[in-house]
């Protein structure tokens, strides 16, 4: 712990768990029928959190490369049942969760294992107090990337069917027909990455470098981590979704160059 | 000559058919009877089974664009995929000159798609079919939004293709049109193909 960190006591918490029960008054005195949820997700707040603590307290202090990749596993499996109910529609069978997980394995893993090798360095490099912080933070913007790309990707194409079949009744192969929706989700997959480089420092101080000059450390170590941070962020994020989407279409035509909207069901 | 043997889908029974050079057929029948279904497997847009061959030649020996480019399915609503009608037409020079034949200003390419009247937009996909060059065209329902001027000129360029040698297969809820461009016809029910060659009594 850093010297200059301010530990928290139960009471604080506590003093500051007030502020929800104000909300849950306000909810009910308003009618707004929402303190139920409210107080849920509260308590679902300081129950899931004060497990993380534990299994990161233990994970810490074994520093086991079995205990830390099964933790990385469930997160991106965590992470692939997310992107699966993030979509409108959703290919048949394993595919949407297969695919979701897939891509965020392979790509918030690659550029994890890549930072902690190259340029962090903790020793051992797969450290969990390293590991496991930064496969969440890139784990979660990939996450976010995925699921706009693919439901991207599977909304247009069914909204453009009439626009791609003539394509390919024309004789376009199925790369040049699903060009335009290929490259829309792309771009939809890719677009909050941008805009967060984009705000980050103006609009908002990011929840990391915060946390880190919380605990003491100078602002411009902490700027460093953080920019390091976006940098992984973006470059797993691109991964992620190119794959995704790029896979995700080729499952949508067939060796006859076909739209193949068959394989699609709505998930309502 | 196109040769179909067995062609079916899952809602399609097994359908033969044998379309001459030159030849002409008309694919009638009630709304929901396969008809659309039918020339979409020939162009091989939805998975089916079955034999095709153009010229002797199996549809599988070929790579599926260029089947299409060869035997090109133009469907009752056309797609487009760019705003303006120029960005259709990779061969502007032979667009230009095949448009007055359709009843089509020149200028119809700098024209913007949202504009299109329905006529207009049938006109041009066909137009767009055309320039390929196919050796059969399968079309469904070409003159559907056609006042009689238009519906001449595109009937003239079908019977122009028919002379040079080409396949027309036509969907058309139009008998008067089916008797005068083709001369024989394949009258589809509940996805199956009836007796060959009965025009409906009018």
């Amino acid at each position: 712990m850093a010297p200059d960190m301010i530990p928290l006591s139960y009471g604080d918490l506590a003093l500051a768990s007030l502020l929800v029960l104000l909300n849950a008054a306000l909810s009910f005195g308003l009618r707004l029928r929402l303190e139920g949820q409210l107080l849920i997700a509260a308590v679902r707040m300081v129950v899931q959190l004060g497990l993380v603590g534990l299994v990161l307290k233990a994970l810490f202090t074994t520093v086991s490369p079995l205990l830390t990749g099964i933790t990385a596993l469930a997160m991106v499996l965590f992470a692939g049942r997310e992107v699966f109910a993030r979509q409108e529609k959703r290919l048949g069978g394993w595919w949407t969760y297969g695919l979701g997980t897939a891509s965020m394995l392979m790509a918030a893993m690659l550029v994890t294992v890549l930072a902690l090798t190259t340029q962090i360095q903790p020793d051992p490099w797969y450290h969990p107090r390293f590991a496991i912080p930064i496969l969440g933070m890139i784990l979660g913007n990939t996450m976010t990337g995925i699921a706009l790309g693919l439901n991207t990707l599977t909304t247009t194409i069914s909204r453009e069917r009439v626009a791609i079949e003539a394509r390919l009744a024309l004789g376009h192969p199925w790369r040049d027909a699903f060009g335009n929706v290929i490259r829309e989700a792309m771009r939809s997959g890719l677009i909050p990455i941008v805009n967060a480089m984009a705000a980050t420092g103006l609009v908002s101080l990011p929840g990391m470098m915060t946390g880190q000059i919380l605990a003491g450390a100078e602002p411009m170590h902490a700027i460093q981590y953080q920019l390091l941070i976006m940098f992984l962020i973006a470059g797993g994020t691109g991964l992620g979704v190119f794959m995704a989407v790029l896979v995700g279409a080729y499952r949508l035509t067939d060796s006859r160059h076909r739209l193949r909207l068959d394989r699609l069901h709505s998930s309502h | 000559m196109l040769r179909i043997e067995a062609l079916q889908t899952r809602h399609l029974a097994a359908i033969d058919a044998e379309i001459a050079d030159g030849e002409c057929v008309a694919v009638i029948g009630p709304s929901g009877a396969g008809k659309t279904l039918f020339l979409r497997a020939i162009a091989d847009l939805d998975p089916n089974e079955g034999r095709v061959t153009l010229d002797g030649r199996a549809r599988e020996s070929l790579p599926a664009p260029e089947w299409r480019r060869k035997i090109c399915y133009l469907p009752p609503d056309s797609g487009w995929w760019a705003e303006r009608v120029a960005a259709h037409f990779p061969d502007a020079e032979a667009a230009r000159a095949l448009f007055p034949r359709l009843a089509l200003p020149e200028a119809a390419l700098d024209w913007e798609v949202a504009r299109l009247s329905t006529g207009e937009r049938q006109r041009l996909a066909l137009a767009r079919a055309l320039l390929l060059r196919p050796r059969a065209l399968l079309l469904d329902e070409p003159t559907s939004g056609l006042d009689a001027a238009s519906m001449a000129a595109v009937e003239r360029v079908l019977m122009e293709m028919l002379a040079e040698g080409g396949t027309i297969l036509l969907v058309t809820h139009d008998l008067a049109q089916g008797k005068r461009l083709a001369k024989r016809c394949l009258p589809f029910k509940q996805g199956r193909l009836e007796s060959e060659g009965t025009w409906p009594r009018t």
